[in-house]
């Protein structure tokens, strides 16, 4: 079994890490990458793939040359074997669509010279674009079945099968169990998670773990990086020249007003406290039930 | 996804449960034999769910030691030598001390303090290396739950967190609270007069202070061992164990003395550690690490003769293997024995058609190597009956509580056979479980022959509710490992005292008692949070519960021991 997971750099949105200027536009320099976290996800599934049947997961990423950092990230999270990167000035500013056409010849190039891929791997949306297109487009591109919103995984290696439950969220959410043919893409959803219920699977996982510390603290060894002309991409259907989308624009939504005041009240000062509970009484009175004096109003 | 049926389940040649020194011991001597072994550790980290006082011993007389069996434990993962060994008798403020490092080194090669969570953690990395050549491992955060049988045998076990798992051995060392051992009818936890509570703090000090204060070389180490009336009524005694950059003190008391005075475990503690003999030791600053408790089995009425059933055998606290000789106990020495030797055992009679063969050869083996009359000494036997018998305990307490009875032990030549009474090996696993032992016998000593003493404490040990905060859970929201069964008072209420987290009016702890009116009456009734449970299995012996442990991974964790 032979499991390409892709993953993402972007931009840390925690607090404290992303930093605005004052248009309220994202700083990029000022801002660090790390892993989409969607891509946990996907890469958990590769993982769950590989300690139940085996095989070799490699992690493939398009961007500048410190998205390496990011595929180092999966190595350590998930015991990646190897690392691919695709990264090239020609690349810079794709959109979903040269994106995909991109990864799609990553995986062509890596079937080539590496190996045939049984599963593709990606992440639910990354944390910048918020689009769910790429995974798409690139089964699309490389006609490969695509199952998505995946919770749970199981693979028939003998009848090359996959089994998925999927979330479909809607009015009612709903579990839908579908089969595939490999080689397939999967896309997981947030929500699935990673079974190990047999004790060989831990220690399997286990192994893998103790393996992946030295490897993934020599993470260059295990990095491969390809051009476009590694890719054997034209570099007029790539990159900026080949994104048909071109954001025009990002405007900030503006805050609503805040509707509530925060007070600070010493509870030791009992001058402070009593003015406090004045202002509480009416309220207090009116949830008071039946009895209370401004029942009558009603609870509007 | 996949349904699991009888077909494919997993197969192991040995399971064991747990992977304390019990459990690494056998797991170790398994892989020895090349057969192939899986260890399950519900804890998160090995270590993480055990307390011991603790003093490891090696015994001269052992068919294995703990450092027979893994190289380098000494150096790696243990604390201090126990190089000096005193008990002191207490009345008030007045203070016998006797040398007891004769009988300490009776029958020892050599004795270590250790701290549970370094020590367990160091012992299953070397059980993973060894077991993973046998195609094996140890696996942490599984909680094994129950026994697979098939057709009424003993067949493999089940877990929370795994598929059912059979197995040619069982081996439970899963310990003091084995849920294995009570499901197989072969331990049970009914009786308080079995059982031995112990608590503990462990102290932070500097190891230079720790050198100064004791008078000790750093490659040194004391034991202090403390009885009389520090403890009001209440049979047991404290104990003091140099580690490396810490102390652990503790104390250890008859279950059904605790339930019998009502007393609460941790002010016995705070009773010990503000007590004036402590203050030259403990000094000013007094910062406590972690606060925990532990039940021992009295292995003179529980340890199990026959510690087997079918392919299942129990190991250490899990068959009642905890030997307490006079004022010095002995545990973690007996299970790391048993477990190589139910190894062994297997070892000999594998392949043979009877699934019983391993567990009776284990329990032969138990015999020979005179570790089954250490656990239980036939001397014992015939002196609790006398012991015992209430009538003959009151006779002698009312003569010793005499003038002519303090006189008697009061006298210069008296101090001299006490102190070697003490010592004498033979005649402490003779004494019987009394107040006499515990409280009158050193009271008087402290009182006769002591020297009072004039130093201050100024210890002030942290309120439970503190203790309970520095804790580390994880807690398994919605899903109670405990449920109280009959929530009157009469059934449950001796919880409130005895569980060592919980202590009449105090809303922080597990257990609590209310009065609740219903239908024109009051009624007092027991109530159970399980959030700040230690674990220790107290609860489940005194009053009317459910019990299980958490699941894998959930629940308290220590990070001494």
């Amino acid at each position: 079994m032979r499991s390409v997971v892709l993953t993402k750099g972007v931009p840390d949105f925690s607090d404290g890490a992303v930093s605005f200027n004052e248009e309220g536009h994202l700083e990029r320099g000022k801002t660090p990458t790390v892993m989409n976290p969607n891509d946990a996800f996907a890469l958990e599934a590769a993982l769950q793939t590989r300690v139940r049947h085996g095989g070799h997961v490699s992690g493939m990423s398009m961007g500048p040359p410190g998205y390496s950092a990011v595929l180092e990230e999966a190595m350590e999270a998930v015991y990646t074997d190897d690392s691919y990167l695709l990264s090239d000035r020609e690349l810079a500013a794709s959109d979903t669509w040269a994106t995909a056409i991109t990864l799609s010849a990553g995986i062509e190039t890596y079937q080539e010279e590496i190996g045939d891929v049984d599963l593709l791997f990606a992440g639910f949306k990354t944390a910048d674009g918020e689009t769910g297109q790429t995974g798409p487009q690139t089964a699309w591109a490389l006609d490969w079945p695509i199952v998505t919103h995946v919770i749970a995984l199981d693979i028939d290696p003998d009848e090359r099968l996959l089994r998925a439950k999927r979330l479909v969220e809607g009015d009612v959410d709903e579990i839908e169990t579908v089969e595939a043919p490999l080689p397939c893409m999967v896309v997981t959803d947030p929500e699935f998670e990673p079974t190990y219920r047999k004790a060989s699977h831990r220690l399997t996982h286990k192994r893998l773990r103790e393996e992946t510390q030295n490897r993934a603290a020599a993470h260059d060894r295990h990095l491969t990086t390809w051009d476009h002309e590694d890719l054997n991409l034209d570099p007029d259907y790539i990159g900026l020249d080949g994104s048909p989308t071109i954001v025009s624009s990002v405007d900030p939504i503006p805050k609503a007003p805040s509707e509530r005041e925060a007070t600070m009240v010493d509870p030791s000062d009992s001058e402070e406290m009593n003015e406090i509970l004045g202002e509480f009484k009416p309220y207090a009175a009116a949830t008071n039930g039946a009895d209370g004096p401004n029942a009558a109003e009603g609870g509007d | 996804m996949t349904e699991t049926n009888e077909t494919d389940r997993e197969h192991y040649e040995a399971v064991v449960v747990g992977c304390g020194p019990g459990g690494a011991a056998a797991a170790s001597r398994l892989a020895d034999h090349g057969i192939e072994t899986l260890v399950l550790e519900r804890g998160m980290d090995a270590g993480s769910k055990n307390v011991s006082g603790g003093l490891i011993y090696a015994e001269e007389s052992a068919p294995y030691t703990i450092d027979d069996l893994f190289d380098g434990f000494r150096e790696e993962a243990s604390e201090r030598p126990v190089t000096d060994y005193y008990i002191h008798n207490v009345a008030g403020n007045k203070v016998k001390s006797y040398d007891l490092t004769d009988l300490h080194e009776d029958d020892t090669d050599w004795c270590d303090a250790v701290l549970r969570r370094p020590m367990d953690s160091w012992l299953a990395e070397r059980v993973h290396e060894k077991t993973s050549e046998t195609g094996g491992g140890v696996l942490t955060n599984v909680r094994v739950n129950g026994l697979l049988r098939e057709r009424g045998r003993i067949t493999g076990v089940t877990c929370d967190e795994l598929d059912p798992i059979e197995a040619e051995i069982i081996i439970a060392a899963d310990g003091v609270n084995s849920e294995l051992a009570r499901e197989a009818g072969l331990m049970d936890w009914e009786d308080p007069n079995e059982w031995f509570q112990g608590v503990k703090a462990v102290v932070e000090m500097e190891p230079n202070v720790i050198d100064d204060r004791f008078d000790i070389d750093e490659d040194e180490g004391v034991a202090h061992l403390f009885s009389g009336d520090l403890f009001e009524d209440v049979r047991g005694g404290g104990f003091l164990y140099t580690n490396e950059e810490s102390l652990s003190i503790g104390t250890v008391f008859h279950l059904d003395s605790l339930v019998e005075e009502q007393a609460e475990p941790h002010e016995l503690l705070d009773a010990l550690l503000t007590h004036p003999l402590l203050a030259r030791w403990l000094g000013d600053e007094y910062d406590e690490r972690e606060y925990s408790a532990k039940l021992v089995p009295d292995s003179k009425k529980v340890a199990h003769r026959e510690p087997y059933q079918d392919r299942l055998v129990l190991v250490g606290d899990a068959a009642g293997q905890m030997q307490a000789q006079g004022p010095i106990i002995k545990g973690m020495n007996h299970a790391v024995t048993a477990g190589a030797l139910a190894a062994d055992a297997f070892a000999v009679t594998r392949g043979n058609a009877d699934p019983a063969a391993a567990g009776r050869r284990y329990t032969q083996m138990l015999e020979d190597s005179g570790t089954m009359d250490k656990l239980r000494p036939r001397r014992y036997d015939l002196a609790r009956t006398v012991g015992e018998r209430d009538r003959v305990t009151d006779a002698v307490e009312r003569v010793l509580d005499s003038r002519v009875g303090s006189l008697a032990i009061g006298n210069p030549i008296a101090d001299r056979v006490l102190q070697r009474a003490y010592n004498s090996p033979f005649l402490v696993s003779m004494l019987p479980d009394t107040r006499t032992g515990y409280v009158t016998l050193p009271s008087i000593i402290g009182e006769e022959h002591g020297r009072t003493l004039h130093w201050e404490s100024s210890v002030e040990p942290p309120s439970l509710d503190e203790r309970i905060g520095d804790l580390t859970y994880d807690t398994d929201v919605g899903n109670p490992h405990i449920e109280v069964r009959d929530a009157s008072f009469e059934a449950s209420g001796a919880a409130v005292y005895a569980c060592p987290v919980s202590a009449e009016d105090f809303g922080g702890g597990c257990y609590r008692s209310e009065e609740v009116k219903r239908n024109g009456t009051a009624e007092t009734v027991v109530s159970l949070d399980t959030q700040p449970c230690v674990e220790c299995g107290t609860c489940a012996v005194v009053a009317d519960t459910e019990w299980e442990h958490p699941r894998g991974g959930k629940g308290v964790e220590f990070r001494e021991g």
